[in-house]
């Protein structure tokens, strides 16, 4: 009997532009030639460097334009690090896309709040492009992001340009600045409570380190928001995307198939228990 | 002799066996079966009766496995030793592909697998539904695992129902055994009748199996023997070492995560691995990627992974179940209730190996029972 075709075997995609976002954040736009690479906001790919090794990715990019595909990596470990050194013309390899991605056409109807901690942007950005580009669909649109400090504030220049819309609304806030920053100061979950969104008819899609996350949906529920309305991207070890290797698992879900977007009432009481 | 009858029990000696282990062989199976070797009874490799355990049994208990020497010259003996069939379905390691790289950026390669079907010769019940775990695994998600596809696909399964049950089994809890149902293409039943020879009732549970089975030379079962078949099953049944109360075992784990019974068995396991290793379910796989010096080729493998390792659950910052009794906790939850979740049966098929084959003899029966006798009743998630 012959092999049938292997998920786990990438297909070879070139690298168009890398540019640093951050000190240690870079933005890799990858051509993925005239077939496309049709994805949902808020699925992630596995990027592999050649003889190095493979991460999961987020999908940073816009998805209305699926002929680029475009990540942005922290360099955190030796996998991650060897993606942000790639230059143009260089091959990366490419597996997915993978995941549930986020409720895009659940929130027709609604208002949409969107809370980013750090590099949760990035995930969550897809997701802006597709509500910005249906926006007759949505109620009123929030973006709350936290960054550790006004360096540290990812797709600044995209933000600053939404910002502009008058059909959204955007705050930043940062957990420390020197003086002359003339912005928020504090933990994003802090700008929740001041956001206008109709709590009954809200969906809130949610991206950050995890402790950000269980504090932002608090916040939420706080602020009268269904658990069952709040999403929130997961994130852990990955070593295959498939189902098949279990690293990721939590409880009785694997990260990679089942999510990594899931509802704040499904993973409410997981997460609020440590080590699972 | 006569030709056996397809669609009946019929008895095969041990020559019969012979035949139909030399039947296999020539049709282009790679036959494997029990084989005694380094003081355990493993799986490898045999190329006829000769080379099965004959006249040994094995002693198991937590943290221990002794083989003695039977007073008679059964085959089969013996319960499940440390191997199990994962091992040839589901190899330890295994090179995925291998890569070039090139101009327009490198191209895989795989090798081409020429892997004979394998032909299992003494599958237990508890194995045989070990199989179809691992079958919902890496066949019935929304991906197929290639490389267990084609080694599952062509594989031949003689089962041999227990005749002892062994120190630490516990399948009649788990409803998997000791009798084989389905999923075998040809069943034996081991008979022992007192200082003669043993004989074997067959059972073809497949077109397949009754085609081979009827090449065979043979008769036709009395009704006695099969009878005395059934028996032997009863008996094995009923000498169960080990049991686990399955009922509402979901939700007793899920409500009871931070049961103190984590801590106390925190304090004895060692994290060692062994239990997931000897697991016939257990799947977990890391993925490796390597290249030459000269970073012109390169290759992926993939290796049996555990979540007792610390790494296991590594993200950036560390890793998520730190601790012995988290990692302790998460395996016999996923065993034993989230496998429900997921893959809609108990990741446990009872056989006991994690018991025996435990350094320390931590017993998950006894675990589950600790919890069901003083449950704290938290919130369930």
């Amino acid at each position: 009997m012959a092999l049938a075709a292997d998920p786990m075997a990438p297909i070879a995609a070139r690298v168009a532009r890398v540019r640093r976002e951050l000190k240690d954040v870079w933005t890799i736009d990858i051509e993925v030639g005239s077939g496309g690479f049709p994805f949902a906001p808020g699925q992630f790919n596995m990027l592999y460097s050649f003889g190095v090794g493979e991460a999961a990715i987020s999908i940073s990019g816009d998805p209305a334009r699926p002929n680029t595909l475009v990540h942005t990596v922290r360099a955190v470990g030796k996998v991650s690090g060897a993606l942000t050194r790639l230059k143009p013309g260089e091959f990366v390899g490419l597996r997915g896309p993978f995941g549930a991605g986020w409720p895009i056409d659940v929130a027709v109807g609604s208002d949409v709040v969107l809370v980013a901690g750090g590099l949760g942007l990035a995930p969550l950005r897809p997701a802006l492009y597709r509500l910005l580009a249906t926006r007759e669909n949505y109620g009123r649109i929030v973006l709350l992001c936290g960054a550790r400090s006004p360096r540290d504030i990812l797709f600044r220049i995209e933000l600053e340009r939404w910002r502009r819309r008058l059909d959204i609304d955007i705050e930043v806030t940062v957990d420390h600045a020197a003086p002359d920053w003339r912005g928020n100061v504090g933990v994003v979950t802090t700008l929740i409570g001041r956001a206008a969104f109709d709590r009954h008819h809200t969906v809130a899609m949610v991206c950050g380190p995890e402790i950000m996350m269980r504090f932002a949906a608090s916040e939420l529920v706080n602020a009268g928001v269904s658990d069952e309305a709040i999403y929130l991207s997961m994130e852990r070890n990955m070593k295959c995307a498939i189902g098949h290797c279990g690293h990721c698992q939590f409880g009785g879900d694997f990260i990679c198939k089942d999510g990594p977007v899931l509802t704040y009432r499904h993973l409410r009481d997981r997460l609020a228990r440590s080590e699972i | 002799m006569d030709m056996v009858q397809s669609d009946e029990r019929s008895i095969l000696t041990r020559a019969g066996l012979d035949a139909l282990i030399g039947t296999l062989a020539a049709r282009g199976y790679r036959v494997v079966g029990p084989k005694l070797r380094d003081q355990a009874i493993i799986y490898d490799d045999i190329a006829g009766v000769g080379d099965l355990p004959a006249g040994w049994t094995d002693e198991q208990d937590g943290g221990h496995y002794r083989l003695e020497q039977r007073d008679d010259n059964a085959l089969f003996g013996y319960a499940v030793g440390p191997h199990s069939w994962k091992k040839y379905l589901h190899p330890p390691r295994l090179q995925l592909w291998s890569a070039k790289r090139e101009e327009t950026g490198f191209s895989i390669s795989h090798e081409p697998e020429t892997i004979p079907p394998f032909a299992f010769i003494g599958v237990r019940a508890c194995e045989i539904q070990a199989i179809a775990i691992q079958d919902r695994v890496f066949l019935e998600g929304p991906h197929v695992d290639p490389h267990y596809q084609v080694r599952r696909a062509g594989a031949f399964i003689v089962a041999v129902n227990c005749g002892k049950a062994g120190g630490t089994c516990f399948c009649v809890s788990m409803g998997t055994g000791p009798c084989a149902k389905s999923g075998f293409d040809i069943a034996l039943t081991e008979l022992l009748p007192g200082t003669s020879e043993p004989i074997y009732v067959a059972e073809a549970g497949s077109e397949k199996g009754a085609e081979i089975l009827s090449s065979l030379p043979g008769r036709a079962a009395q009704p006695a023997e099969i009878e005395a078949a059934e028996a032997v099953v009863t008996h094995t049944a009923a000498a169960m070492g080990r049991s686990l109360e399955t009922a509402g075992i979901r939700d007793l784990l899920m409500s009871n995560l931070n049961h103190p019974r984590w801590d106390d068995v925190a304090e004895r396991c060692l994290a060692c691995a062994n239990c997931t290793m000897v697991c016939p379910t257990c799947f977990c796989t890391s993925v490796e990627d390597a290249s030459d010096l000269s970073g012109e080729e390169a290759s992926r493998s993939r290796r049996w992974d555990s979540c007792f390792t610390m790494d296991f659950s590594f993200i950036h910052g560390g890793s998520v179940r730190a601790s012995t009794k988290s990692r302790y906790r998460q395996w016999m939850t996923h065993k034993l209730a989230t496998w429900i979740d997921q893959f809609d049966t108990s990741g446990c098929v009872g056989c006991g190996r994690c018991i025996t084959w435990c350094p320390v003899g931590i017993d998950l029966t006894e675990e589950a029972r600790a919890i069901r006798d003083a449950p704290a009743q938290e919130a369930k998630p």
